[in-house]
């Protein structure tokens, strides 16, 4: 056993613990700066990992928690996202009435069990460090105490997650009564025999039903737009990269390393749940003129888009998933970023606050249009690479499975609708149909400055030269995929 | 280095130089679109002179250029020219430096202007050039991006966001069409490459399956043929370019819309040869769609950009019915008329933006008598009219005749129609427009109205004197086009037009 593995785990843990205790010694002037030193040390553990060497498995407790190349990935990814949202807690925080160093520190035990889920190899483990993620987020949701949306969508994410909790603790309870274990290795190696057992394949349709609530996709897609809009931006911007990327980590392992012959089968399954996604969450935006509804009903989009990926059962698939992610984590970074800055002196988030943002601050009317065109998927951005990777992996299963078609049909109808509420905020930007009144420039503070240009870098790197970065995802699920 | 790859590169890079420069350098800005435009022109000028003694590639192409990009994928940078390509790219380059020449028409954010223009310029430029499938994608969405924003922030007239809007939908779907195509080719090929000398071949030694054929032929077909605005789905174009800054529609109507030709030509047909034959007598009907109705549809208009417009999305049926005759004049027609077209298109939309600067409206019951007063640019209104007309001297009667000859063994009805639809019609609604808005009483007496100066001359009779030296020496792209015309037909048809010894003697000639 090695428990060294977890030291990247254990210091974002100590940091928390560190955060907290640093709070009763800091003058409360100095408080919100206190984020800053936790982005910092994120940021420096994020560049630490790059010392772990990526090409082999390593398992940890029982085969219950491995250290192979996926799992380095998404811990950086995980890493890199909290260190970015730490930094929009820092310019949002004159907004959060108390306890800003609880803040920080729930913010980086979330990013804790978001690092944990990465490596789960087991149901009892994944299910603790899905639920370490979730119940932080009920408190990071409903933050702003004496918002009431904010409360209002700490609730829904309470009683939606609640109900995804029940259905996956059943689900597991139903995979361990039929494979009688709980690590995904052993139920692999019996998975011939499990295929034909219906308690263990009901079992496994629950775990995935419990899983679509933290991707935000169809069935379980409902909470989304309600608890994007009342959370606190940075909140929401952490449950739209972290969680959603939590999830995915875990369906991959799920559906590579646990019983791909039963998921080969159940590939219209996911296309359904794909194409609905797509539908629902793309139609839906169309009528909102609330910005993070907007990004609620895409963030549904986008999770549909990734399951066809994941539905495309084969490498190419996965790393498109991967490389996906990563263009998502700026893109959506990059715009909520905007969001906390452009929204600071405005009542809720309707699309008229963001009028003539083009006259009032440049740099944020640019980060916010190439982050739109990049989630419409328009070149030379990381959208346009991520959905070709995607469409291609999808088109690539054709021969297999002739649903294939016809879902990648769907996702292409789903990008020209999604054109259509992207440029809409486009056009707010530029050519708004109501002037804004407070036609007062914005300043943009250094290190929003740093996170903004990194993220537009982000988006044209993953645009322009994909070769290196598709390596990476490609070779994070290599030995994922030998799995299979 | 290729010249190809200098082509692309100067107004890209251009566009990245602007963006540093302060936004109150007006003049820098101009001149800086002017001079990458211009060095882009001069190159392309020089490489259609030394296209015929330069070196053939093994792969048939010439000025390859080639590096790897994504190669897990099979994705390079693969840019060169045969005899089809580099008429366009001169075509293209000599567009791109009038639709700068153009651009002082516009008075707030010029940056932004400029920058859009010359991504707008290398993305069409290296549309034409590439040789990679991912890339060909690739650098057309980068020139149709800038198209939708220009007409948006810049563009005129009252309708500009329903404009704006349609275009942006219309051209989204035709482009999305196109891609799942050129995606299902290159995972059919299983070649794992997007090279499309590589695919040609392969496709050449081991076809695809008719069924895989007729499911991907369409998806090219309707993908390519809304770009091109193919009759029915061509409302967007008269509509997109009466609202679009005069360089954008130059730009668009001239070069970036035969990008969907071009795209049938190099990649749908000889790559899906089955599929083609069979799919033919449609584009052939839809293309008299094309010259009959759009025609018809111009008599009627009341507005001198959307009377342009029709007519250029008419004039796009010739170069349909061309490709639908299958026969070597034909396709050799075909791109004679797209690089005519892509001429005039411009020469047309820069002298309408003209008038609209002066006047402020387009509307042809208001304009009259305008001759007397701006006598250069009414002339070279006329002589554009004329041209599109079909009138002998000028490049698109060479590129028409060419068409409706190949057309005539196969599809003789459908040659009668096209001759009267556009021939006589098209004379019909040109020659009332000439009468009504340069002829006549003379209105709008009130406005102080002024005559190109020496420098705002430049681009129009740089767009002139290219139509009527194509025009009278047609060979000079008729020897470039046609063996590589013959190569590509030979492919779909299996019959050698040109016997090869034939061809290797034109090649050598040239």
């Amino acid at each position: 056993m090695n428990a060294l593995l977890i030291s990247l785990e254990l210091a974002v843990v100590g940091l928390g613990l560190a955060f907290l205790l640093l709070d009763l010694w800091t003058p409360a002037a100095l408080k919100r700066q206190l984020g800053y030193a936790a982005a910092v040390a994120v940021a420096i553990l994020f560049c630490f990992s790059f010392f772990a060497d990526p090409s082999y498995v390593r398992f940890a407790f029982n085969e219950s928690y491995a250290f192979d190349p996926l799992a380095l990935y998404f811990k950086r990814f995980f890493l890199l996202a909290g260190a970015i949202v730490l930094l929009l807690q820092v310019e949002f925080s004159d907004r959060i009435a108390t306890g800003i160093s609880e803040y920080y520190s729930l913010t980086l035990f979330a990013l804790a069990g978001m690092m944990f889920t990465a490596s789960a190899t087991n149901f009892a483990v994944m299910f603790v460090a899905l639920e370490v993620v979730t119940i932080t987020f009920y408190v990071l949701t409903s933050f702003q105490r004496n918002n009431l949306l904010s409360l209002e969508a700490g609730v829904k994410y309470l009683i939606m997650g609640g109900l995804s909790s029940a259905f996956m603790v059943f689900g597991i309870a139903f995979v361990y009564g039929s494979a009688g274990t709980f690590a995904f290795v052993e139920i692999l190696a019996n998975s011939a025999n499990l295929a034909g057992n219906s308690i263990f394949l009901i079992g496994l349709l629950f775990v995935m039903i419990g899983l679509t609530f933290k991707i935000a996709a169809f069935p379980y897609q409902m909470w989304a737009p309600d608890v994007y809009q009342g959370a606190p931006a940075p909140s929401t911007a952490f449950l739209a990269v972290g969680s959603k990327a939590a999830g995915f980590v875990l369906l991959l392992r799920i559906v590579y390393s646990v019983a791909p012959n039963v998921f080969h089968q159940w590939t219209p399954v996911l296309l359904t749940m794909a194409a609905f996604s797509i539908l629902y969450g793309n139609l839906c935006a169309i009528a909102q003129t609330s910005l993070k509804r907007i990004f609620g009903y895409s963030s549904i989009a986008h999770a549909g888009y990734l399951l066809l990926g994941l539905a495309a059962l084969n490498a190419s698939g996965a790393s498109a998933v991967l490389y996906y992610l990563t263009g998502y984590l700026f893109t959506v970074l990059a715009a909520f970023a905007v969001l906390v800055i452009a929204l600071r002196n405005v009542d809720g988030d309707e699309m008229d606050a963001i009028a003539d943002l083009g006259k009032r601050s440049p740099l944020l009317a640019g980060a916010l249009t190439l982050a739109m065109a990049s989630l419409a998927g328009i070149p030379p951005l990381a959208g346009f690479i991520g959905k070709f990777l995607l469409f291609k992996a999808a088109l690539e299963e054709g021969v297999r499975q002739p649903g294939f078609y016809l879902v990648v049909a769907v996702a292409v109808i789903g990008v020209v609708i999604s054109i259509w509420y992207y440029f809409g905020v486009i056009r707010t930007i530029y050519w708004p149909r109501h002037r804004s009144e407070m036609a007062t420039p914005i300043e943009v503070s250094p290190p929003m400055k740093i996170v903004l240009w990194g993220c537009i870098a982000g988006m044209l790197f993953l645009g322009v030269f994909p070769a290196l970065p598709l390596e990476f995802a490609e070779q994070a699920v290599a030995l994922l995929s030998r799995l299979r | 280095m290729s010249p190809l790859t200098y082509i692309i590169c100067w107004p890209l890079l251009m566009a990245v130089l602007l963006a540093f420069v302060p936004r109150d350098y007006r003049f820098v800005m101009r001149l800086g679109a002017l001079f990458a435009t211009l060095l882009s022109l001069l190159i392309a000028v020089k490489m259609f002179v030394q296209f015929g003694a330069a070196p053939l590639d093994p792969s048939g192409y010439k000025f390859v250029d080639q590096f790897e990009w994504v190669k897990s994928l099979g994705i390079s940078f693969y840019v060169g020219v045969d005899g089809i390509n580099v008429g366009l790219i001169l075509m293209g380059a000599i567009v791109a430096f009038a639709a700068a020449c153009v651009s002082w028409e516009i008075q707030h954010h010029e940056k932004e202007y400029y920058i859009l223009l010359l991504v707008m310029t290398g993305g069409i430029l290296g549309a034409f050039a590439s040789l990679d499938l991912f890339f060909f994608y690739f650098f057309h969405e980068l020139a149709l991006v800038p198209t939708f924003i220009m007409i948006g922030l810049w563009g005129r007239g009252t309708e500009r966001n329903f404009a704006t809007f349609q275009i942006t939908m219309y051209l989204t779907i035709g482009a999305l069409l196109a891609l799942v195509g050129l995606v299902a080719l290159y995972l059919a090929s299983g070649q794992q490459t997007f090279d499309i000398v590589k695919l040609t071949a392969h496709f050449q030694s081991d076809p695809l399956k008719p069924e895989t054929q007729n499911f991907i032929f369409p998806l090219l077909l309707f993908g390519f043929g809304i770009l091109v605005s193919l009759w029915p789905f061509h409302s967007w174009a008269p509509l997109g370019y009466g609202s679009a800054p005069t360089a954008t529609a130059m730009l668009h109507a001239g070069v970036l819309k035969k990008f969907g030709l071009y795209g049938l030509i190099r990649v749908a047909f000889p790559l899906l040869p089955q599929a083609a034959q069979s799919w033919v007598w449609l584009i052939a009907v839809l293309a008299i769609g094309n010259i009959v109705y759009c025609s018809w549809v111009a008599m009627r208009q009341r507005d001198l950009n959307l009377l342009i417009g029709n007519s250029s999305v008419a004039h796009m049926g010739f170069t349909f019915l061309g490709l639908a005759s299958l026969t070597l004049i034909g396709v050799t027609g075909t791109v004679l008329v797209m690089i005519a077209h892509g001429l005039l298109a411009a020469l047309t939309f820069g002298l309408s933006g003209y008038l609209y600067q002066q006047t402020k409206t387009l509307d042809i019951r208001q304009l009259g008598g305008l001759m007397r007063r701006m006598p250069f640019i009414g002339t070279a209104l006329v002589m554009a009219m004329m041209a599109g007309c079909g009138l002998p001297g000028f490049a698109n009667f060479a590129g028409e005749l060419l068409v409706l000859f190949g057309a005539w063994n196969s599809l003789p009805w459908f040659v009668v129609l096209a001759a009267w639809g556009a021939l006589l019609i098209g004379a019909i609604y040109m020659l009332r427009a000439i009468r009504d808005v340069l002829h006549g009483p003379q209105t709008n007496t009130q406005l102080v109205l002024t005559d190109a100066n020496a420098w705002r001359k430049v681009p129009f009779v740089l767009l002139l004197a290219a139509l009527l030296c194509f025009g009278v020496f047609p060979g000079l792209l008729v020897n470039k086009i046609k063996p590589d015309a013959a190569r590509i037909l030979k492919m779909v048809t299996g019959v050698d037009e040109i016997p090869a010894a034939k061809a290797v003697a034109i090649v050598e000639q040239r």
